[in-house]
């Protein structure tokens, strides 16, 4: 029997698993829509827009730890998915975008929708790939979620063109995967690792440095066990958080840019850095030169181009996160480092990350009142990007129970709510929470829509400061307050207004109440402290009993900043606190 | 301080790439996307017709360097990827040389040259001469530079260099 290859992709869905595909139509498509038109085992699912799409397979691949799947047309459908592709390279989440494509015999000439996405896409994906032969169909796609779900995991685009899908071939799928450019390493090279153990061992200052490549690797309760066996404190980045549970005894907090002073003056007096899954990225080095200026590295990745690349590795090891944790764990008696704790613990106390808010409502009190109101819940948070994934970061309390899931390395505006809505949808038995400001939020906004449409109960707190508060920071702290484009109030007629006294700003748009009216459902107003708990707490019921999105938007105050800071490029020594 | 050697050396890679459209666009693109410059760049298929082989020559301190073997590694399409920097390798490049309105004298005068460099005629017009020389990039540059000094109209195309392991001495 002969299949069309539309067909033998909805074959090869069901042996992938994929029980779920975030889509969007179009002309080069249409076939492969009709052919999965038989197969109701796979849920497809509607954003609003290819950018939310790719968001949702990105968000459902990080809460389900299964390979998201993207299907779009040719063209625009396309070239909307880029930012989400190079933000699930950075994150190394595993997913694949199937593009429509013009038939071959149209590649080339400018034909209706034709856009070279494989040229587009080939520098921020994992491997991009077009099938151009019928027989070659089955495999490609076998290997695209083996590259995709294997070793560092990431994004990986198959571009199909109507013609190949078109035509009849054969019904087989393979079993096996080989492809000669591509061998993960799964062992660990122990002569390393036992060097690193007599490191570990002399070290009378070490802190583990823990990345996203922890959480990846699913490790979170190995790195619990091994910090606890070795009494080393624990410092993580952004994606790292949640490694070890936040209230654990030896985590000290984050690293980098606005990580908290005792977790940065950890890793400038220390003597050792045992760092996991992480890549030393500029926002956790700053100033490469005067970056733990006492310690030796020792450096695990599971991606050797990751080790040497920022900051020069005293013993590097390449691995997979999980895999080496246990075998440090197997390879080392219990050591003490009491002191060395309790000095680290000390400079904690001495500067707490702590906000003192004097109008408005507190961005820190929003998150612990997250925090409260969702501690018996198993509950994924997503944040967007700018300061209020910042507070989140530096706040939300995180365990096994509680995630938060954010664009770390590309740091995509409008990641927050199209993330989460493929996180429940992947995780219905779990609460969910998007976290955002107002500026991101409207990046996406549309996929309230699909959010009500999919009856997706959840709860979508908005940072409203009116601002693009992160960058109006930087405007406050190192532009002399000369604030350019950051007012998202600011109307034409303000000019030359703007700052006057007596001069009113004009009111906001959108009214995100409103908007939660206008796509069916309900928004809230918060405006002071007190009213949070409550708010949230009604939010939540409502959203639960009409399996609704719920808008929950607090007034937050213009001036609130990220603290402490380490600008960009700078060393420990200039935090601000 | 964390700062690294940053003297630049020349080098030479041999890689084993998939034979496949957009492979050579992969690998010179994260190139450029990385901010690696190359040199000279050659490719071509091998005995495998599934596999092209390329050639790459690029100057680099040594980090930056180790970097650049590690991205290339992790392409997918890449097969294998061998150092030649310090190994025993032949090396070659073709080079074409046109010199134009060049007088009776003055071809005399290339043939002499052709000769001590080893370069081969393989085309003569009334006033022009052609030569082909296949030899090492230095020697090419140092041919290049002699000719561009005696005549005013030299046309040049170079091949880029090809690099093949020499045979060990155990095999002979």
């Amino acid at each position: 029997m002969k299949i069309s290859g539309n067909q033998l992709f909805a074959t090869a869905m069901k042996k992938e698993g994929v029980d779920t595909i975030f889509a969007y139509p179009g002309g080069m498509v249409v076939n492969l829509l009709d052919a999965l038109y038989d197969h109701p085992g796979i849920d497809l699912v509607l954003p609003r827009h290819e950018q939310g799409a790719v968001h949702m397979a990105d968000g459902y691949a990080r809460a389900t730890g299964k390979v998201g799947v993207c299907l779009v047309t040719s063209g625009p459908g396309a070239t909307n998915l880029v930012t989400g592709i190079a933000n699930a390279n950075y994150d190394s989440i595993p997913i694949v975008c199937f593009t429509g494509q013009v038939s071959e015999n149209l590649i080339g000439n400018d034909a209706f929708q034709e856009v070279d996405i494989i040229g587009v896409t080939r520098h921020v994906a994992k491997f991009v790939i077009m099938v151009r032969e019928r027989e070659m169909l089955a495999q490609r796609i076998k290997e695209a979620f083996y590259i995709a779900r294997s070793g560092k995991p990431g994004p990986v685009l198959v571009d199909l063109p109507t013609d190949v899908m078109a035509e009849l071939g054969s019904t087989s799928y393979p079993t096996n995967v080989n492809i000669r450019g591509y061998k993960p390493n799964k062992g660990v090279h122990m002569g390393q690792l036992k060097k690193a153990i007599t490191m570990m061992k002399r070290a009378k200052k070490p802190i583990f440095l823990i990345g996203g490549g922890v959480n990846l690797a699913g490790a979170q309760e190995e790195m619990t066990t091994l910090a606890a066996k070795l009494e080393v404190p624990v410092i993580t980045t952004v994606m790292g958080r949640g490694a070890i549970n936040t209230e654990h005894p030896l985590f000290i907090g984050d690293i980098g840019m606005h990580g908290s002073y005792a977790a940065n003056r950890a890793a400038n007096e220390a003597d050792l850095i045992f760092a996991i899954g992480c890549r030393f990225g500029d926002r956790v080095t700053g100033d490469v030169k005067n970056f733990a200026p006492r310690a030796k590295i020792v450096h695990i990745d599971i991606e050797s181009a990751s080790i040497s690349r920022n900051v020069t590795v005293d013993i590097p090891i390449v691995a997979d996160a999980k895999a080496a944790i246990e075998k440090i764990i197997s390879h080392t008696q219990p050591m003490t480092h009491s002191r060395w704790v309790k000095e680290v613990k000390s400079w904690d106390q001495e500067h707490p990350l702590a906000m003192d808010v004097k109008e408005g409502v507190s961005p820190q009190k929003i998150i612990e009142t997250l925090n409260e109101l969702y501690a018996d819940r198993d509950t994924i948070y997503t944040a967007d990007v700018g300061q209020h994934q910042m507070w989140a970061s530096q706040y939300l309390r995180l365990d096994p129970r509680h995630r938060l899931y954010q664009s770390g390395g590309l740091g995509a505006m409008g990641f927050g709510l199209p993330s989460a809505i493929g996180a429940r949808i992947g995780m219905p038995e779990k609460s969910v929470v998007s976290i955002n400001g107002d500026g991101g939020f409207q990046m996406n906004i549309q996929e309230m829509a699909t959010a009500v449409c999919q009856e997706l109960p959840m709860v979508i707190v908005i940072f409203n400061n009116t601002k693009l508060g992160m960058v109006r920071q930087m405007q406050t702290l190192f532009c002399k307050k000369r604030y350019m484009i950051t007012c998202l109030a600011s109307h034409k007629s303000c000019k030359g207004k703007c700052g006057q006294p007596g001069y009113e700003c004009p009111e906001y748009t959108p009214n995100f109440v409103k908007i939660a009216e206008a796509y069916g459902s309900k928004g809230y107003r918060v405006t002071e402290d007190s009213q949070l708990a409550d708010t949230i707490l009604e939010a939540r019921n409502y959203a639960e009993a009409n399996n609704k999105p719920v808008i929950v938007e607090c007034i937050v105050s213009p001036d609130e900043l990220v603290l402490p800071m380490i600008k960009g490029g700078a060393s420990f020594d200039d935090i601000l606190l | 301080m964390r700062v690294l050697d940053t003297t630049k050396k020349k080098r030479w890679v041999s890689l084993y790439v998939e034979n496949r459209i957009g492979v050579l666009a992969r690998i010179s693109g994260m190139m450029s996307g990385k901010s690696y410059n190359i040199d000279s760049i050659t490719v071509g298929t091998t005995e495998d017709p599934t596999i092209s082989r390329m050639t790459i020559g690029l100057s680099s301190d040594d980090a930056t360097f180790e970097q650049i073997k590690k991205q290339l590694n992790r392409c997918v399409e890449v097969i294998k990827l061998n150092d030649i920097t310090d190994a025993s390798a032949h090396m070659k490049e073709i080079l074409f040389i046109k010199i134009h309105d060049c007088s009776e004298f003055e071809k005399g005068e290339i043939f002499r040259i052709a000769q001590v460099f080893g370069s081969k005629p393989i085309d003569y017009g009334i006033n022009s001469v052609l030569l082909e020389n296949v030899s090492t990039e230095g020697r090419n540059n140092d041919l290049i530079a002699l000719l561009q000094k005696k005549f005013d109209n030299v046309e040049i195309v170079r091949g880029g260099i090809v690099a093949i392991d020499s045979i060990s001495m155990i095999d002979r």
